[in-house]
């Protein structure tokens, strides 16, 4: 492992009572960070909700709620980029294909994709094998 | 949650940290229940809330369309800075009543003027 560099691996099965450990790990990790010069406060609150929304995702998406499947999360810090990478083996969608954000329409639905989007650089959804990848990333400052 | 009333308005007091995928349907279900029993007015109160995602942004804007379709409101307060912050990013905060604290909230005025359904 390169110097600096913080690799974190998370299995939870699939049920929504362990966002709540996912968002507290994600929380960890920002405040596990060696140098940063932004607010780590908000910092950690972002990388808690980005990784509730993706797991949140594909446990009710991906998986259908299936509590026999697992959720696999993989959280890697180098060089000030924070990588997450949040696999599943639903039947995965287009991302681009998802309408864009209206915020005049009163939906009840479609604001976590717009949120990560938001709050990470990138944000990409691809197929690998017969698992679907949902990674995000930001550069810290 | 803990259900209580004040001046004739229900006043809802969410006591988990996280309003998230996880609580959010059983949140939003307990708020129908207490439109659908007759209640008009709701205020939630958000002081002990430090996380809500989408799901709970979600909730919110179902309960909205529940207390609209009752010719009720449903209004909120309490709500910590980040919290505060998603609401605006989503631009709820147009949609959504949003109080600094429980005491504005409650003497803010509860009639609903004639078609008149958001902020």
């Amino acid at each position: 492992m390169a110097k600096n560099s913080i690799e974190v691996e998370i299995k939870v099965p699939n049920q929504t009572c362990y966002l709540g450990l996912i968002g507290r790990i994600a929380e960890e990790v920002a405040y596990a960070i060696d140098r940063y010069s932004g607010d780590r406060e908000t910092l950690a609150y972002h990388l808690n909700l980005v990784l509730t929304e993706a797991a949140a995702n594909a446990m009710k998406y991906a998986h259908e709620g299936d509590p026999e499947k697992s959720v696999h999360i993989s959280i890697n810090i180098t060089d000030d980029v924070f990588c997450a990478r949040v696999y599943d083996q639903g039947q995965g969608f287009d991302m681009n294909s998802l309408p864009s954000m209206d915020f005049e329409k009163l939906e009840d639905r479609g604001r976590g994709i717009f949120i990560m989007k938001s709050l990470m650089d990138c944000v990409s959804y691809k197929r690998l094998g017969d698992t679907n990848v949902l990674e995000i990333s930001k550069k810290l400052k | 949650m803990v259900v209580g009333e004040k001046k004739g308005i229900v006043v809802v007091r969410i006591k988990e940290e996280r309003l998230d995928a996880h609580i959010s349907d059983d949140f939003k279900n307990e708020l129908r229940r207490i439109y659908e029993g007759g209640k008009k007015n709701i205020l939630v109160d958000m002081t002990d809330v430090r996380f809500i995602d989408s799901s709970g942004l979600g909730a919110f804007v179902t309960t909205l369309r529940t207390a609209n379709s009752h010719k009720g409101m449903l209004k909120l307060a309490g709500l910590k800075p980040q919290v505060q912050a998603l609401f605006d990013l989503t631009r709820l905060n147009l949609i959504l009543r949003i109080f600094p604290t429980t005491v504005e909230a409650l003497e803010s005025d509860w009639e609903k003027a004639h078609g008149q359904e958001f902020n």
